[in-house]
């Protein structure tokens, strides 16, 4: 009974915060109307979500948040880098190949955000049967430690939120 | 000081606007004319929230989501067009 | 102690303009600069994200600190902004590489399959929708 009335919690909480962000105002009557609409669209969008993600440890999600925010900024200083004093002839650009352990499409689709997010890497495409994504590195001498950092610092985690 | 950065942070934006247009003009493919449309939506947005602070309005905001969610879904719509063929199926 | 507070987030509202300003400078600079599409991909994505960033992060504290105007839909904008700009990265990269890539020119896969771009999966043993 509880599940038809909330068929999505989390998505629920989402879309309140997102309306009262939204109007910009705390009040009661938008916290109303927020969780009218928070409640009335995962109902009739309830088709479209037939499998969702579970999060095993919500803890490590913040922790995973605030090392990919660092890393971030941090990126954008390397890339910066490179763009005002390398030269093209002296950039190595590459292609790596990252196999991937993760299997759900929503822990895949979170990995390559971060991967297109942090230094220097854009993940270009996945192999047909997603065991494998490939990456496209600006500037790098070791693609096989562009290799393990991601399947070391963010995979991992994912891995451990996801599975 | 704060009038001093946002005259800084809008001449950046607008020269970075400036180098946009530039590529999207000499671009050597249509890829890379997507890529340059994309970037001058995101610079488009930089500049209309400056332009916010400086006129002390949360007007613009609106405007600069709205944009947002547009540059988006056309730079999608683009690619999926260049990728299939066609937008919807 | 209220002017100190002042003092304070006036010089922190410039200092991220600043540095917004330059980060999106150079993005668009590597945009020109850079000499292949897939190199020129990584400059917009990144530069360009701290950029806004700053500049709504900047426009928070203003409207909060002197314009006493608690305000936090820049938030709603910098997390769109974050979400959509790896999609729209990996959907030009797949566009660039469905025209210009060769597919001898990247790695194998080293599985069963290709790369997505060019390789499909029979509809019945599909893992994830990769198209």
């Amino acid at each position: 009974m509880l599940r038809r009335i909330f068929p999505h919690p989390q998505l629920t909480l989402m879309l309140t915060g997102v309306w009262l962000l939204l109007v910009n105002t705390v009040s009661a009557g938008n916290l109303l109307l927020g969780l009218v609409f928070g409640l009335a669209i995962p109902v009739i969008t309830q088709p479209f979500w037939q499998k969702r993600p579970v999060i095993k440890r919500p803890l490590r999600v913040v922790e995973y948040i605030a090392l990919v925010t660092w890393d971030i900024v941090m990126a954008n200083v390397v890339v910066a880098y490179t763009i005002l004093f390398k030269s093209n002839a002296r950039t190595r650009s590459a292609w790596v190949r990252v196999p991937l352990d993760l299997t759900s499409p929503e822990a895949i689709t979170l990995l390559a955000g971060t991967i297109t997010m942090t230094p220097g890497t854009v993940a270009s495409v996945l192999s047909a049967d997603a065991s494998s994504i490939l990456v496209h590195c600006l500037d790098t001498d070791d693609p096989e430690a562009v290799r393990d950092e991601i399947k070391h610092r963010y995979e991992r985690r994912l891995k451990e939120i996801f599975e | 000081m704060i009038q001093a950065a946002l005259t800084f942070a809008v001449t950046c934006f607008a020269l970075a606007l400036v180098f946009n247009l530039w590529h999207l003009a000499r671009a050597p493919g249509v890829v890379d004319r997507i890529l340059a449309l994309d970037t001058m939506v995101i610079n488009a947005i930089a500049l209309l929230n400056l332009y916010g602070i400086s006129q002390g309005t949360p007007v613009y905001f609106e405007v600069s989501m709205l944009i947002a969610m547009v540059g988006f879904v056309s730079t999608v719509a683009y690619c999926r067009f260049i990728l299939r063929g066609n937008i919807i199926e | 102690m209220l002017e100190d507070t002042t003092l304070i987030a006036e010089i922190v509202v410039s200092v991220l303009l600043v540095v917004a300003g330059v980060f999106g400078l150079v993005g668009s600079l590597g945009l020109v600069k850079l000499d292949d599409t897939m190199r020129r991909l990584h400059a917009p994505t990144k530069a360009t994200t701290l950029g806004i960033g700053g500049v709504l992060i900047a426009s928070m504290i203003y409207s909060a600190v002197f314009l006493d105007r608690l305000s936090f839909h820049e938030l709603l904008i910098t997390v769109f902004l974050f979400l959509t700009a790896p999609i729209t990265a990996n959907f030009i990269a797949k566009s660039y590489m469905h025209r210009h890539v060769d597919e001898g020119d990247l790695p194998p896969t080293e599985g069963p399959y290709g790369w997505a771009v060019y390789d499909a999966v029979p509809e019945d043993e599909r893992p994830i929708d990769t198209k």
